[in-house]
Formats: C-alpha cells, sequence, structure tokens
C-alpha cells in the first residue's frame, strides 16, 4: 500500500519526508530502501495530526486555548493542558483516517494474525534542543490490540500537550500552527538480544572503531538503563575486538502476554554470558558499516535479534551528534618536509 | 624525570641487598656497574625484556658492548636532542637500567640542530646507508668465521718456523680473543647505528595513529608496517620448504613426532639418494639460516638452530604432514601485502580531512622506509654475529676445560671477560715456560660459587624498578626500547594490590579469545612436550619459534613488548598472543585450563 496523504509505509521514505515523517520515519525509510533488515511498519504522517486536531477543533477551540496561556501562570497552564489532553486521548479519530491506519496496521500481520506492534512518536525536528519540548521520546511496546494501537498514538500526540511541552513553546512564542508531529507504527521484534551501537567511540570520537552494547531480551532495558549492558569495542576495519565487558545482567525486557513490557528474572547461567557471539558481533559490524557508509557519517544505531529466526534487524538510526559537532584537532598536518614529523618522538614534550 | 610526591614507591638501589652467600658472585661484576650512593638519586628498572634471567659473568658483556654502543649513537653521533645514553647497573644478577634525559632546554635546542643534520640525513639516504650497512655487516661475520680455531700445539708448526713468522702460537690465542671481543663490540655499534632512527619514525606514525584513532590497538598499527619479506622470517621459510621438500622426495614419513633430530638425520642418511637429497637441501639452508638462536641471543645458552637441530626438527613433521595433505605452506607474501595495503587504505578514508591524509601518507611513508632495518638487523646482529661470537668463546672454554681450569666447556661463561682474558694469558704463558697453568687450582670453586650464585638469584623476584618514581616517562629511547611509560610504573607500583587475581595481564599482541590447556615450556628442550592445540606458556617467545606456532592455540609470555617479533609472527599466524605479562610462568600451572585474551592482553585461569 502506498501513497495516502495520511500515511506512508517505510519502503516509500527517504531523509527528505522528514518534514512530514520525522527523524525516526525517515530514517527507517532511508535503512529500508538501503536493503537492510528492518522490521516493516508504517508512518502516521504529520498530516493525520493536523486532520485530528483541525476534527477537535470543529467541536471546540483547541489550539486557540494554548495561544490564549500566560507563559507565567502555570496553574492555569497545568488545568489547561490537563483538559487539552484528555479531549486528544479521549477523541475518536476521523473516520477516514482511522480506517487507514487500521488497513496499514492489518497489512503488517501474518497469516491473518493482527500484528504486534511499537509506537513512537517521531520528531520532526532535527535539533536535539527541541526535543524537550515536545513528549518526543514516547514510546509504547508491545502493543497487541488494534484499538489500543489507535489509543497509544493518540497518546503520543496527546504528549505533545504536556505542561512542559506547552510552556517551552509559550516561553519561546512558537506558533502553535506549527506544532506537529508524525508516529511510527512498527512490527516488534521479540528480541532474544537486542542494544545499541554506535559506529565510533562514544568515550574518545574514535572512528575506527564500533561500540556495541547489548542484553538479553528487549533493547529496552538498555536503552532505559535499566541494565548494564555487555560491552564490546570491535575494530571497524579489522574487526579485532580489544573490549569484551561482560556484565551481570539480572533482568531482561520481555513481553507480557497481555500487551506492554515486563521484567523478567535472568537464569543463574545466562546472567554472566555473553549475549552475542563473535559471528554476530561481527554481522552487526558489517551492518554498522553499511550503514554509516549509506549515511555518509556516524550513526547510533538500535538493534535487536529475533529470538525466532536470529535476523539481526535495525529498528533505528541516527546521526551521531556529540562528536559530529566538536572541532576536530588534526592529528597532525602535511609538512613542508616530511622528515619534520620525526621531531614529534624526538623533539620532547612541547 | 622529577620525583613525585607519590606515596607508593620503588625501594632505593642502597636498599637491595646481596642475597646471603653471594657475595663473592655479586663483586665479580666491574666495579662501574655495581650501584652505588648516588645512584639512589635515579629512576631505575629491571631490564627483564632483554635480560630476563641472571647474568653470568661474562654473559654480561652484551650489556657492556650494547650499552657503549647505544650511548654513542645517542649521544654523540646522531645527538638525540632530549636523551643521552642509558647507564646500567647490576645487583643479585638482575641488570637495572636508567636513561638520561637532557632537560636544559638551550641543550635540548642545540642538540636539536646537531640532530637534524645528522638524523635526517639518515632518513634521506637511509636505503643506500642500509645497503652499506648489509655489507659491512656480512663482512663483520666473515672476518668474525675466519678467525682460527684457539689451538696450542706442543711445538710450534715448522713451517710457521721456516716462513720466519716470528710470533708463536700462543700470541694467536690472545689475537683471536681480543678479536672476537673486538668484533662482539663493533658489531653492537652497527646494531645502534640505525635503530633509534628507525623506532622513531615508527613511532612518529604510531603516535599519529594513536592520536587520530585513540581506540586502534597496538597490533593494527604494527601489521600497517611490519615488512612482510624480513630477513627474520626466512628461518622459518626455509622450514617450509624442506618439509615441502621432503614431501617431494618422499622421505616425509622420517619426519614423526617425539623422534631425535639425530635419528632422522640417522634414517635420512640410510634413506638413499633421495634422503641425501634432502640432506644436501638441508646443508643449504643451515648457511646462513639456522643461524637463528632460540633466544633473544642475550645469553650464551640461547643456542642457535645450526647447534641445535631440536627445534627446526621439532616443527617439520607438523609442517610436512600439511604439505602431504596437499596444504600450499608458502607465505603469500602478495595476499599479505594486498592485505596490508587495503588496512593502510581503510583507515585512511577514515581520517577527518586531505590534511591529515596527506600527513599520514607522509608518516607511514617514512615508517616503510625504515621497517625492513628495524626487523632486519636482528637475524644479522642479535643471531647470526651473536653465535658466531658465543661459539668462538665456547671454543676457549673447550681449549681451557681440556687444559684442566674447569670441567665442562660451558664453563667459561661463569668468568667476566677480562677474567677470561686473564685465563687465556695464564694458558699462554703456562704454555710458554712449560710449567702447569695456575687456573685449575683457581678456577673451579669460583665457577662453582658462581654458579650456586646463578641458581639462588633465579629464585629471587627482584622489583620491577627502583628509587624515586618519575612523574612522566619522556625519554624516547626508554619508551621506543622498552615501552616503558607512566602507565607502567602504575601497573607494577599497583601488582601488589591483586595478589589473589585469577587473571595475568600483559601487552595485548595479537587479538582473539581461546580457551585452551597451558603448556608451560621453559626452554627449547622442553619444545617437545607441546601437544596440539596447547596454549604456549614460556619466558620469551623468540621469532625461532616461529615454526611451532603452526601447532598452537595462542601464545603468553613472560618478556615482550606487541611489537617483538614473537607478537608478530602470533599476528602472522592468527593466534592470539598476551606478551609481557612478567610472570606467566610461574603464576599458571601445567596442564591448567586458561583463556587467552591476545586483544585485551589478558589471561584467565580457569
Amino acid at each position: 500500500m502506498t501513497g495516502s496523504r495520511h500515511i506512508s509505509v517505510f519502503a516509500d521514505l527517504t531523509l527528505e519526508d522528514r518534514p512530514h515523517v520525522g527523524g525516526k520515519g525517515g530514517s527507517l525509510g532511508e535503512l529500508t530502501r538501503a536493503g537492510i533488515d528492518v522490521p516493516p511498519g508504517f508512518v502516521v504522517r504529520t498530516e493525520s495530526f493536523e486532520h485530528f486536531i483541525q476534527a477537535l477543533e470543529r467541536e471546540a477551540p483547541f489550539r486557540a486555548r494554548v495561544e490564549s496561556l500566560d507563559a507565567d501562570d502555570l496553574d492555569t497552564i497545568t488545568a489547561v493542558c490537563r483538559e487539552l489532553r484528555a479531549r486528544v486521548e479521549a477523541a475518536e479519530l476521523p473516520a477516514d483516517l482511522k480506517s487507514e491506519i487500521l488497513a496499514a496496521h492489518a497489512a503488517l500481520g501474518t497469516a491473518g494474525q493482527a500484528p504486534i506492534v511499537a509506537v513512537r512518536s517521531s520528531a520532526t525536528t532535527e535539533d536535539a534542543s527541541d526535543a524537550s519540548f515536545a513528549g518526543l521520546q514516547d514510546t509504547y511496546l508491545w502493543v497487541m490490540d488494534p484499538e489500543d494501537m489507535l489509543h497509544k498514538i493518540r497518546s503520543c500526540w496527546a504528549s505533545l500537550y504536556s505542561v512542559e511541552s506547552v510552556s517551552y513553546r509559550l516561553r519561546h512564542a512558537f506558533p502553535e500552527k506549527d506544532v506537529a508531529m508524525a508516529v511510527v507504527v512498527q512490527v516488534m521484534v521479540d528480541a532474544r538480544t537486542a542494544g545499541v551501537m554506535f559506529t565510533r567511540s562514544p568515550t574518545t570520537g574514535d572512528r575506527s572503531v564500533i561500540t556495541i552494547e547489548g542484553a538479553w531480551g528487549l533493547g529496552s532495558s538498555v536503552v532505559g538503563g535499566e541494565v548494564t549492558p555487555d560491552r564490546w569495542v570491535v575494530a571497524k576495519i579489522t574487526g579485532e575486538i580489544p573490549v569484551r565487558d561482560i556484565s551481570d545482567k539480572a533482568i531482561r525486557h520481555a513481553p507480557s502476554p497481555t500487551g506492554g513490557i515486563v521484567d523478567v528474572e535472568v537464569d543463574a547461567d545466562q546472567r554472566r554470558e555473553a549475549c552475542l557471539s563473535d559471528e554476530e558481533l561481527q554481522a552487526l559490524r558489517a551492518i554498522g558499516r553499511k550503514v554509516e557508509r549509506h549515511y555518509g557519517r556516524p550513526q547510533d544505531i538500535e538493534w535487536a535479534i529475533d529470538r525466532h529466526t536470529n535476523r539481526i534487524l535495525l529498528l533505528q538510526s541516527r546521526p551521531e551528534t556529540v562528536w559530529s559537532n566538536k572541532e576536530a584537532v588534526p592529528a597532525a598536518t602535511k609538512a613542508e618536509d616530511p622528515l619534520t614529523h620525526v621531531m614529534s618522538i624526538f623533539g620532547g614534550r612541547k | 624525570m622529577t620525583a613525585t610526591g607519590d606515596k607508593r614507591g620503588f625501594p632505593l638501589p642502597s636498599s637491595v641487598k646481596v642475597v646471603p652467600g653471594t657475595e663473592r658472585a655479586q663483586a665479580a661484576y666491574p666495579y662501574h656497574i655495581q650501584f652505588g650512593p648516588d645512584d639512589d638519586k635515579r629512576f631505575w628498572f629491571y631490564n627483564s625484556m632483554h635480560f630476563p634471567e641472571p647474568m653470568c659473568s661474562f654473559d654480561m658483556v652484551t650489556a657492556e658492548a650494547a650499552y657503549c654502543a647505544l650511548g654513542a649513537a645517542n649521544t654523540r653521533v646522531q645527538c638525540l636532542p632530549t636523551t643521552l645514553g642509558v647507564d646500567h647497573r647490576i645487583i643479585n644478577g638482575r641488570v637495572y637500567i636508567g636513561g638520561n634525559a637532557v632537560t636544559d632546554p638551550a641543550e635540548v635546542e642545540r642538540r636539536t640542530v646537531e640532530f637534524q643534520k645528522r638524523a635526517f640525513y639518515y632518513y634521506a639516504n637511509w636505503e643506500k646507508l642500509y645497503e652499506q650497512w648489509k655489507q659491512k655487516m656480512l663482512q663483520l661475520i666473515q672476518d668474525a668465521q675466519a678467525l682460527p680455531k684457539p689451538a696450542l700445539p706442543e711445538f710450534e708448526p715448522l713451517e710457521h718456523v721456516h716462513a720466519g713468522r716470528g710470533i708463536a702460537s700462543n700470541h694467536d690465542l690472545l689475537v683471536t680473543y681480543q678479536k672476537t671481543l673486538e668484533g662482539y663490540f663493533r658489531m653492537w655499534h652497527h646494531h645502534f647505528e640505525f635503530l633509534l632512527l628507525g623506532y622513531g619514525a615508527y613511532l612518529t606514525f604510531f603516535g599519529f595513529c594513536k592520536k587520530a584513532f585513540p581506540e586502534i590497538t597496538d597490533q593494527t598499527i604494527a601489521r600497517m608496517v611490519a615488512g612482510i619479506e624480513a630477513e627474520i622470517f626466512r628461518p622459518d621459510d626455509e622450514l617450509r620448504r624442506l618439509a615441502r621438500h621432503a614431501v617431494e622426495l618422499n622421505v616425509d614419513h622420517h619426519f614423526q613426532e617425539g623422534v631425535k633430530a639425530d635419528e632422522i638425520l640417522e634414517s635420512l642418511r640410510k634413506a638413499g639418494e633421495p634422503g641425501h637429497r634432502w640432506l644436501e637441501e638441508l646443508e643449504k639452508a643451515r648457511d646462513p639460516w639456522f643461524n637463528i638462536n632460540v633466544g633473544d641471543g642475550f645469553y650464551h645458552y640461547h643456542r642457535g638452530w645450526n647447534d641445535d637441530l631440536s627445534m627446526p626438527f621439532a616443527a617439520l613433521p607438523e609442517y610436512a604432514r600439511r604439505a602431504r595433505a596437499g596444504e600450499t605452506l608458502d607465505r603469500q607474501m602478495e595476499k599479505l601485502q594486498a592485505e596490508r595495503a587495503e588496512l593502510i587504505a581503510d583507515y585512511r578514508e577514515l581520517l577527518a580531512t586531505d590534511e591529515e591524509r596527506a600527513a599520514y601518507d607522509q608518516m607511514i611513508g617514512l615508517a616503510h622506509r625504515v621497517f625492513p632495518y628495524v626487523e632486519g638487523h636482528k637475524f644479522y646482529c642479535e643471531h647470526w654475529y651473536t653465535n658466531l661470537f658465543f661459539n668462538k668463546i665456547r671454543e676457549f672454554g673447550a681449549l681451557l676445560a681440556e687444559s684442566g681450569f674447569f670441567a665442562k666447556e660451558d664453563d667459561v661463561f661463569h668468568l667476566t671477560h677480562y677474567e677470561l682474558e686473564a685465563a687465556i694469558i695464564d694458558l699462554m704463558n703456562a704454555w710458554s715456560t712449560g710449567a702447569p697453568p695456575r687456573g685449575p687450582q683457581y678456577w673451579p670453586p669460583i665457577v662453582a660459587e658462581r654458579k650456586a650464585a646463578i641458581a639462588e638469584w633465579s629464585k629471587h623476584r627482584t622489583p620491577e624498578a627502583l628509587g624515586p618514581i618519575p612523574d612522566v616517562i619522556d625519554d624516547p629511547a626508554i619508551v621506543m626500547l622498552w615501552g616503558i611509560t607512566r602507565e607502567t610504573l602504575d601497573n607494577w607500583l599497583s601488582a601488589g594490590d591483586d595478589k589473589n587475581s585469577n587473571e595475568v595481564r600483559g601487552f595485548a599482541a595479537s587479538s582473539g579469545v581461546v580457551e585452551g590447556t597451558a603448556r608451560i615450556v621453559k626452554s627449547v628442550e622442553e619444545i617437545g612436550r607441546l601437544q596440539s592445540g596447547d596454549i604456549l606458556v614460556c619466558p620469551v617467545t623468540n621469532p625461532t619459534w616461529a615454526p611451532i606456532f603452526q601447532k598452537i592455540k595462542a601464545a603468553v609470555s613472560d618478556i615482550g613488548g606487541s611489537m617483538s617479533h614473537a607478537a608478530i609472527v602470533a599476528r602472522e599466524y592468527g593466534l592470539p598472543a598476551v606478551v609481557g605479562t612478567g610472570n606467566a610462568t610461574a603464576k599458571i600451572k601445567d596442564g591448567q585450563r586458561i583463556r587467552v585474551d591476545g586483544g585485551r592482553g589478558v589471561v584467565t585461569l580457569l
């Protein structure tokens, strides 16, 4: 399925679509098109959000309520936000939008089974400092029921009307009509092991290494910092693994039978066992290099290994920003006389 | 180097006592290398890399000759701006060394001007000077080979008399001895002619890589620079060739595990034409490629392959089996070269700017030019020439033993080289007077005492370092040749903190992780105990051990750095290796299961 104004499947998206599908959505599209194994999914575009808000506006003024607020009147902001969030969460989606989303969702299922999905907000701004202005980190995992999925989409939208977001917008006089959010709906991977990978060193910025962190179960335990993950440093070019820190992984995140994620105690004999084999580390290295080459810059990647198929899937890839934004001091520059380089050794401390 | 207020510290030299009962053996070492009161003010470290075992009196000639030559090169010839020579001392048979940094900025400046006139000339004319160097070394080797075997005839040969030679054979002993000694001192000057410059160019590139890629491993940088056709690989190459030849001649069944070299040779002699042809090939390979010794050449008992065929023959059965199975045993030079080129290109691509890439090209270009010397010199110096030297001294030992100075020829190594000259003159004198020499009464108890002292000293651990802790080590000679940094000192200082740890740490020499059975091999005689799939744990690995790397799973050594040849060979064989652990052979038990993590430099006792 393609081409609705409201919805786009990953395969139809590129980074160019970010204004309407957010960074996460655009990146998943880009990865899918680059031939990287990504769990299938679709993006509920900002147009959907706009369509939904317009429907709310027809019932009763909505954006005007925010615009009329005084940035210093926290009590009123709190009360209005509560009211607006309740409206977003409770409102039915416009019928056309609802049926489109449900159809896209059903298409993700296999053998007549409803798919189990993750629902995540996808920010339309690249600037991390703006992240605080909306509840851009919202992620709902292991969503089993289509109605529940619709609700989670509205929950993502509702986070735009948190007290923090609204206060931020008021202080910065951000126009309400420009407020928008895309939401990613993606098939969940029942992960045996999952984690993150940086295609440069997060500690030294070294571009010649890939740092991989992983733990048993779903990657949310690693991203959320609830487990000290196993950590490896893999040389990007040679595949050497100079650092292997295997930690005690007491819990793992597992799907709950009723939806959502629960903590499960890890079996005693597995806790200190490496959650990735060397072959898997090398496969991740290859994927990391491929993605980095595709984007032309170091990446911060979330990955998971499917418990049933042992396939490595990427859940997300975003550009590494911390080191990339630093002013790099060159290790050395070309010398008029190449021999003078040796003075760095023989010339003593400078 | 200035002292810091670090509460931890190394013992002062004056606090290290000579082991009771060994005082006279200690006093036999020359006066100028005994610790004195002023030495407490300086930092010293135990040179366990080159001298891991207590030094026999004679073997100290290596330290004396090497430090004379190293210092001359640094201080007077190349004029390194920030460092002079290396001092050495000995206590309880252990060699301690300390650098002499130049710290006065005006002096550094003055030396820099000189250095650039000298060192830069060497860099600019490297190939020409290195070729000239090889010719000098080959001439020196030829001269040493031409020295006669020391002997005293009963009567001067008639032809000497008739020729009016005018000097008698006892004088020849002195000439041969002094030429032998002189040649060894000369060889060490040649050894250091390029060495610091070579290492310096390598470390320049190394430092750049560490800055540009802070987490790059030492071994990856080494792989980018390491030569592929250096002389030091030739002995192993020759063995592979011989194994292939044995298969071609259909005599490979003579090479069986556990059969002694002598027996194999004997069975080949009886194997008719093919056996003879193989033996001819062996002779071709032996000269010069079996002039490689089983240690680093710093001890008289590190014998060469030519003197003891057990090392090369221990490797032949496995090579022959593989050749018979149709494996190509050749080192695939083109493939190795292509891999190296790819590695260099891939890292180059990761650099941020073209400006950095240009600097990278300049530095690796220079490193590649100098490296043939860095790798190649060892074969000529530490192996070929040193073998000739010790064997010539051994001939004097045989002559003296024959005259009753001591029981066995190798006992000669318990005399210092000064004492040996005295003993030779004693013998010369006795030959001339017709009276018995004094040596047979004088030397046996001294030799016995010194043997006992060596045995006693080897039971005692010696401090890694002595004296005040320097806040920083920036002496390029120390950093380059011994890999000692301030971090090394911290490791030494904290080594006592984790006595119960089940880990042994060393340099990450070649990455990979394996588990297996540890086989402690303390000398070449024990090589035969290694079974396929064992993990070799040894005091010092050496390129000459290369052939046995084909049957082991990993290697661990007490001594060695990540640029040591052991590390290079391990990488070549793709085996995990941890070197320079200090005490692996003491801490690991024979037969114990261990895990070797060559990428992190950690051995775990399981």
